[in-house]
């Protein structure tokens, strides 16, 4: 088996074993952690992928400011250090009937799907065509204002729901 | 090939034709892999016995005092000394801490630093890895340090710990902006992210090109490693020692070196990405000469931020947080509009340049713009702050009577200046 | 390309690794082990801990968290576009000023609304 492959099977394994550890963890924080470790798989992949620049702004924007703002929301909310409620309501049988629903549905979709190879390699000035596609009037300028757009409205709505205290 | 003129890939086939007698190629290569990581993680954790020794005799000679002098030969062996003190301490863990964060948030923090040193050029054929993407990589292992720390003051299960944490993370969230606008200014003359790019791209130093947005990334990243006058993380006379109160031994130790190699790695970086990192007269063809020239101006840097701890005093948290909303971030931003519009506006006129004066010329063009951009921060700078004064005479000597007055009087000022 | 990452993967191990050994050095061999309650007490000037170990809400600190996400994310798009420059067109950086200026102008507003302040 190449190596590739190897350490795509680690990553994947990473990804999917700190998942189920974010929502099984009974300490919040440690939770938090998890979702670290399941966000550094992820940018791992990318690196596998060959998408280098993806895997820095995935470290950069997720791990190095979402999952800032989620640790902090977590200890400025809770007393976290004796947190240790229920786990699991009296009805966690039909959420486990539903995600297993789920789960057999796309598995089945998705192995109706024939993956191409791909064999022609990527271009060495890939990170040159994406920065020249957001600012192409034919290609994703528009979608790349409308960003900025979204951006101005989420910050508007976080300080309007959160900073009103005068 | 020759030793002198390419010294890595001569160690490596040396290394590779030794080993090859009795290993497969595989495996040589991912062996010569592990031995340059290595190499530069070893060069990266040594340093800072070096690089402690001399910044607290640098700052002793500041004080007007001698700093440490009589371990070793000229004090060098202080830190091995001190080192080996912490080695030997017993280690407290304090009670209800989280011993699996606590233990690895030390950790972290060294990691962070470490790996920055990866993909910084020594030569233009010597450095960790040639990475396309070096300068976002180096912001991204740079908040691995800010994780670091937030965990470090929540595991510790103290209040100041906690406290200390979160007043950090505030500072090191709120700088990281400035930080990444003006690392976004070289790679924007550069046309590329990679650092060893940067580097041959500066026929004149990038100093020179964008000023201004040295010094905001200077300014920055002294703040982003909690120096003075930026040091409220360990602030003594304020909230004990912030968020490694509880930290004895060698994870005490390991917060220490994290904390030294990364003021060095920020004069590094200003080396590499504003004066030019291995540039120098024969750097091109024998790269020792490089390295030398490198470490000159890294310690140049280093210098500069010693300088800074012994001569400045601590600035209040709000006025930390004030600074850098309200006037590093706006100034990034505005310094990286002038400089894409100066820079995209000239290269016509470039191309029907000389290519021996083209870069020169475009250097004087965007040295203008750049100071152009400063005189209007002053003018706007000095016209708010007289507005401010004016506001703050009228109040002491007025009252409530006098309050009708002011916008005449405003009115009536204004013109007159 | 794989090669730098590859690079990169096994300098994070070794940086791992490296900081570890000290640690471990120190506190499971070297380090005497002669604990007591009081040394292990959580520090408080001198006195005893009174409640829990909890810091007061401040919104203050998921604000400058909150906007720091946004100018991240912000730059982040930035980038791609510095290292295309020179195949784009004057308009272009036309558009790009347009976008930081939509983002100047939110910054404006968190100013004037006074949620930058640290109070």
């Amino acid at each position: 088996m190449p190596a590739l492959q190897i350490i795509f099977l680690i990553a994947a394994a990473a990804t999917l074993i700190s998942g189920i550890m974010v929502v099984t963890a009974r300490n919040l924080v440690h939770a938090a952690l998890w979702l670290i470790v399941s966000l550094f798989s992820v940018a791992i992949l990318f690196v596998l992928l060959e998408a280098g620049f993806l895997a820095a702004v995935q470290v950069v924007l997720y791990i190095g400011a979402i999952a800032i703002l989620i640790i902090f929301a977590i200890m400025l909310t809770r007393r976290v250090m004796q947190d240790t409620g229920p786990q699991t309501n009296q009805q966690w049988w039909v959420g486990a009937i539903i995600a297993v629903a789920l789960f057999a549905a796309l598995f089945v979709v998705l192995r109706q799907v024939t993956y191409p190879e791909v064999t022609t390699a990527i271009p060495p000035d890939s990170l040159k065509a994406l920065g020249n596609s957001f600012v192409d009037p034919n290609q994703y300028m528009l979608p790349f204002e409308l960003a900025s757009v979204l951006l101005l409205a989420a910050m508007i709505g976080a300080i309007a729901v959160a900073g009103d205290k005068k | 090939m020759d030793f002198l003129k390419d010294p890595v890939a001569f160690i490596a086939k040396v290394l590779s034709d030794l080993l090859a007698a009795f290993l497969p190629a595989p495996v040589v290569s991912v062996l010569l892999l592990i031995i340059g990581v290595v190499v530069v993680a070893s060069f990266s954790l040594v340093l800072p016995l070096f690089l402690i020794w001399f910044e607290r005799r640098v700052v002793g000679y500041m004080q007007d005092r001698l700093g440490p002098n009589r371990v070793g030969p000229e004090g060098l062996l202080q830190t091995i000394a001190d080192a080996i003190k912490l080695m030997i301490k017993e280690d407290i863990t304090p009670y209800g801490a989280d011993k699996v964060v606590y233990n690895i948030s030390p950790v972290l923090a060294v990691i962070a630093v470490i790996s920055m040193w990866a993909v910084v050029p020594f030569a233009h054929n010597i450095m960790g890895t040639d990475l396309n993407v070096g300068a976002l990589y180096i912001v991204s292992v740079g908040s691995l340090g800010t994780l670091a720390i937030m965990l470090g003051g929540w595991a510790s299960n103290n209040k100041y710990a906690l406290l200390g944490a979160f007043r950090t993370v505030a500072q090191l969230v709120s700088y990281e902006v400035p930080m990444i606008l003006s690392l976004l200014v070289p790679v924007l003359l550069a046309r590329s992210m990679g650092l060893n790019d940067i580097v041959k791209a500066q026929e004149v130093w990038f100093i020179f090109l964008a000023p201004v947005a040295a010094f905001i990334f200077f300014t920055t990243s002294v703040a982003e490693v909690g120096r003075t006058p930026f040091d409220l993380l360990e602030a003594e006379s304020e909230i004990v020692a912030g968020f490694h109160i509880e930290y004895s031994g060698m994870k005490f130790g390991m917060f220490f070196v994290a904390e030294f190699l990364h003021a060095f790695t920020v004069g590094a970086l200003t080396a590499v990405l504003f004066l030019g990192g291995w540039r120098g007269p024969g750097a091109e063809t024998y790269p020792l000469l490089g390295v030398a020239y490198f470490m000159i101006k890294a310690f140049a840097g280093y210098f500069l931020v010693i300088l800074m701890r012994a001569a400045l005093p601590r600035i209040r948290i709000d006025h930390m947080l004030d600074l850098n909303w309200k006037f590093l971030t706006p100034l990034a931003l505005g310094a990286i509009v002038v400089i894409a519009l100066a820079d995209k506006a000239i290269e016509p006129w470039l191309q029907t340049l000389q290519p021996g004066i083209a870069p020169w010329a475009r250097g004087g063009v965007l040295l203008l713009a750049n100071l152009l951009l400063v005189l209007v921060t002053y003018l706007l700078l000095s016209n708010s702050a007289r507005r401010i004064r004016r506001a703050a005479e009228r109040g002491a000597s007025g009252g409530d009577a006098e309050h009708h007055d002011e916008h005449h009087e405003e009115a009536h000022a204004a013109p007159a200046h | 390309m794989l090669d730098n990452w590859t690079f990169i993967g096994l300098f994070l191990l070794m940086a791992a690794i490296f900081p570890g050994v000290p640690i471990i050095l120190q506190s499971l061999i070297l380090g005497p082990k002669k604990s007591n309650p009081v040394k292990n007490s959580v520090y408080e000037c001198g006195i005893e801990t009174v409640g829990d170990t909890w810091v007061q809400f401040k919104v203050q600190y998921y604000i400058f968290a909150l906007v720091f996400v946004v100018f991240d994310v912000e730059t982040v798009f930035l980038f791609p576009f510095a290292v295309a420059f020179n195949a784009v067109s004057l308009f272009a950086v036309f558009e790009v000023t347009f976008f930081i200026l939509i983002l100047v102008a939110g910054l404006v507003y968190v100013w004037r609304k006074g949620a930058l302040e640290w109070v």
